[in-house]
């Protein structure tokens, strides 16, 4: 079983088929994280580049250790290391990178579409492992799975999509990637995050945070990404907390068996409160987890098959 | 005496309201006669252009454009532009100041005139800048800057923030008998944006530019206007709030005038769809809206002329990812055909037309010619209506290929070209 696509590189290009094909490849795949020796020759001989022009130790390293699970060479490159610094261009870059005949390159990339523009100049498979605030399609899959097994299915769930929906590349994968798999979305957080136009992904927006949590099956609260904030986007952190965060308190309003989760890195006490990032409700580790297998999935749907 | 006779074309002089079959007699490079009496301007000694089935209108004026000499010659030269320019069917066209070293004095002036004499034969209008440097801190030598041959004043590429400093630049320009040219935009507005604000932004995840950050800048300059009592001149408009703000201002009578360019009424922002940075533009392809609302403007008479706002770049500046390419697009050989379609499509007359890219931008910028009138210079374009043809950048003169009208099939177009009876380009 493979898919009939070179790349992926966004939720929106997959179908529901080839969204439940990835979700059930990944539990299966699950299993070899568990073994003492967590390890296949699946993709012995392949060679995978990991080309982080945006830092992500979290996402970089999940990557890898999907490609190693699965016996592929890896060749790692950073914004930092990559010639990117000496004023060579992407495509140069990846034009190089492709003389040397990887099998797949995973690329995160602060520039909305560049995964797209890389997947125009190179035979070899474009995984989007994040690009600027367009798509991040790992990391809605991870989710979806993370959803799928702690509830057995997505259809007619009420997810909740709370914070930064503006400058969120996850928040656009999930709503598209959620609504694609028939659960009801809703986005909530203050008007300055809420984009112009966003409203066509076909997921209501509030302004008001309870609205949303109220008989949410899942919550996802978005990150503060202080690195990119633009001015006036909100006052303080502290109000920001106040009426825009998780707290056990807001969180009354939820079901009882509501799942809580972040892509991290979490800002404690910002988006999300301590108590509540490592409350019962949490699932946030198994979203890391998950995040292997699903990216091994990909990996083994990609290249497993002979090419 | 060297004469020229233009035989048998549809003349068309939206200034005269000469609309008719007639023979256009050329002699030192003035229109000597111009009539439908054969016998009066028959002569045997002159050379004669073949225009019958075609369309004979004064020289097409792009009032704004990009000649990037000096300091960018790799994306286009003096030369290289008025080569694009007689393409085109210009036979003048106005090339703003964004250069390196800008044009703010008369030294680069005089560099730029020079440059124009040398080449094919288009008349050049450098546009002086408003500001030194462009850096919206303090006024340039309007004077010295007139002497030398500047037409108007622009900051073109960069908004002048300061209000008070565009209040003294309209009043400085006024007293040169300058017109001050307006790029409006409010760079706060703006931010990092990289497209037109809306859904398809949203959904590319590009940062997105409001139409606030053109109209607000609109509107601040329409009461400096009134406040100065001097011409003013907005140019691409692109945004219906920045029409309806124009069109209210003109019916109370200021002294303004106002572009736009071919792209915002022949596309709308899908064509950044998969990040095609061609397409990546200042200010950004908007909406159906707006483009409904450009296409109003020009039919109305709100919008008075259609400039290209040609804007070459090379591919080092756009072969980039989208954030980090450049804005711009080049223009100057696509702009009467696609400004045609709006006639094919009934929106304006063909004598309307004309005039927004000949007999007006002439009357703005008060040159002393305008129309095909006996004694004036022989400047005019001989324009193939039926003839179709697809875009083709690779043959384009300009030395830059960023169009995102390539593959286009379009219909009609500037076949001969002449400048004080000169002819500069010939493709019949
Ligand atoms: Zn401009």
């Amino acid at each position: 079983m493979k898919i009939e696509k070179k790349d992926i590189l966004d939720i929106e290009s997959l179908s529901t088929e080839e969204i439940e094909l990835i979700l059930d490849t990944a539990d299966s795949l699950k299993e070899i994280s568990t073994r003492p020796i967590k390890k296949v020759p699946t993709l012995r001989g392949k060679t995978i580049v990991h080309f982080f022009h945006e830092s992500s130790t979290r996402t970089r390293t999940s990557f890898e250790i999907a490609a190693k699970r699965l016996s592929a060479d890896t060749v790692s490159i950073s914004a930092s290391t990559s010639s990117i610094v000496k004023g060579e261009t992407l495509a140069d870059t990846v034009r190089n990178l492709e003389a040397m005949n990887p099998d797949a390159i995973i690329l995160r990339h602060s520039a909305s579409g560049a995964p797209h523009m890389l997947a125009r100049l190179v035979r070899s498979s474009v995984i989007n492992a994040g690009d600027g605030m367009h798509a991040h399609p790992t990391q809605a899959l991870l989710d979806m799975m993370t959803v799928r097994e702690k509830k057995g299915r997505l259809h007619g769930l009420s997810v909740a999509i709370i914070g930064d929906i503006a400058h969120s590349r996850v928040a656009r994968s999930n709503t598209v990637g959620f609504l694609k798999m028939g659960a009801h979305v809703i986005l909530a957080g203050p008007p300055t995050m809420i984009p112009q136009g966003i409203e066509v992904l076909g997921a209501p927006v509030t302004y008001y945070v309870e609205e949303a949590i109220k008989n949410a099956d899942v919550i996802i609260m978005l990150r503060i990404q202080k690195e990119r904030q633009q001015p006036f986007l909100f006052p303080s952190e502290r109000e920001y907390a106040s009426y825009y965060g998780l707290t056990t308190e807001n969180l009354a309003a939820a079901r009882d068996d509501v799942l809580i989760m972040h892509p991290g890195p979490i800002n404690r006490g910002v988006e999300i409160a301590p108590e509540v990032a490592d409350g019962p409700y949490s699932v946030i580790l198994d979203q890391v987890a998950n995040g292997v297998a699903i990216r091994m999935a990909l990996l083994y749907l990609l290249l497993g098959g002979p090419r | 005496m060297k004469q020229t006779l233009i035989k048998g074309g549809r003349v068309l002089d939206p200034e005269t309201g000469i609309d008719g079959v007639m023979d256009i007699l050329i002699e030192n490079g003035k229109i000597a006669e111009i009539g439908n009496e054969k016998s009066k301007i028959q002569n045997p000694k002159s050379k004669i252009i073949d225009a019958s089935g075609k369309l004979v209108t004064p020289g097409l004026i792009d009032i704004h454009t990009h000649l990037r000499e000096p300091g960018h010659e790799y994306k286009e030269t003096v030369e290289s532009g008025c080569l694009a320019a007689a393409h085109g069917g210009f036979t003048a066209i106005c090339c703003m100041p964004n250069t390196e070293p800008v044009n703010d004095n008369q030294s680069v002036t005089d560099y730029i005139l020079r440059k124009a004499n040398m080449a094919v034969g288009v008349r050049v209008y450098p546009v002086g800048a408003i500001s030194q440097g462009l850096r919206g801190e303090s006024l340039a030598e309007y004077g010295e800057m007139k002497s030398a041959g500047v037409v108007a004043v622009s900051d073109d590429g960069n908004p002048v923030m300061n209000a008070q400093l565009m209040r003294r630049a309209l009043e400085y320009a006024k007293g040169f008998g300058l017109l001050v040219i307006s790029h409006c935009e409010d760079r706060n507005l703006t931010a990092n944006g990289a497209m037109n604000e809306g859904a398809t932004a949203t959904r590319l995840g590009l940062a997105g530019i409001p139409n606030a950050a053109e109209t607000v800048m609109v509107a601040r300059d329409i009461a400096l206007c009134e406040l100065t009592d001097a011409p003013l001149h907005i140019a691409h408009v692109s945004a219906e709030g920045s029409v309806r703000l124009i069109r209210d201002a003109k019916a109370r009578g200021l002294q303004l005038t106002a572009e736009t360019a071919p792209h915002y009424f022949s596309l709308t922002e899908e064509a950044v769809m998969n990040y095609d940075t061609n397409a990546k533009v200042y200010p950004p392809l908007r909406t159906d809206r707006d483009r409904d609302a450009v296409w109003q403007g020009l039919r109305d008479g709100t919008i008075d002329v259609i400039a290209s706002d040609h804007a070459p770049h090379s591919s080092v500046e756009k072969d980039l990812e989208f954030d980090a390419a450049a804005n711009g697009l080049i223009g100057m050989e696509t702009s009467l055909p696609l400004s045609l379609k709006l006639v094919e499509m009934g929106l304006l007359s063909l004598k309307d037309l004309i005039a927004k890219m000949s007999t007006n931008p002439a009357r703005i910028l008060e040159l002393d010619y305008v129309g095909l009138k006996r004694g004036n210079p022989a400047d005019l374009t001989i324009i193939d209506l039926e003839k179709k043809f697809t875009v083709d950048a690779n043959t384009f003169c300009s030395k830059s290929r960023n169009t995102p009208f390539n593959g286009w099939e379009l219909k009609g177009k500037a076949v001969l070209t002449m400048v004080r009876g000169k002819i500069v380009f010939d493709d019949r």
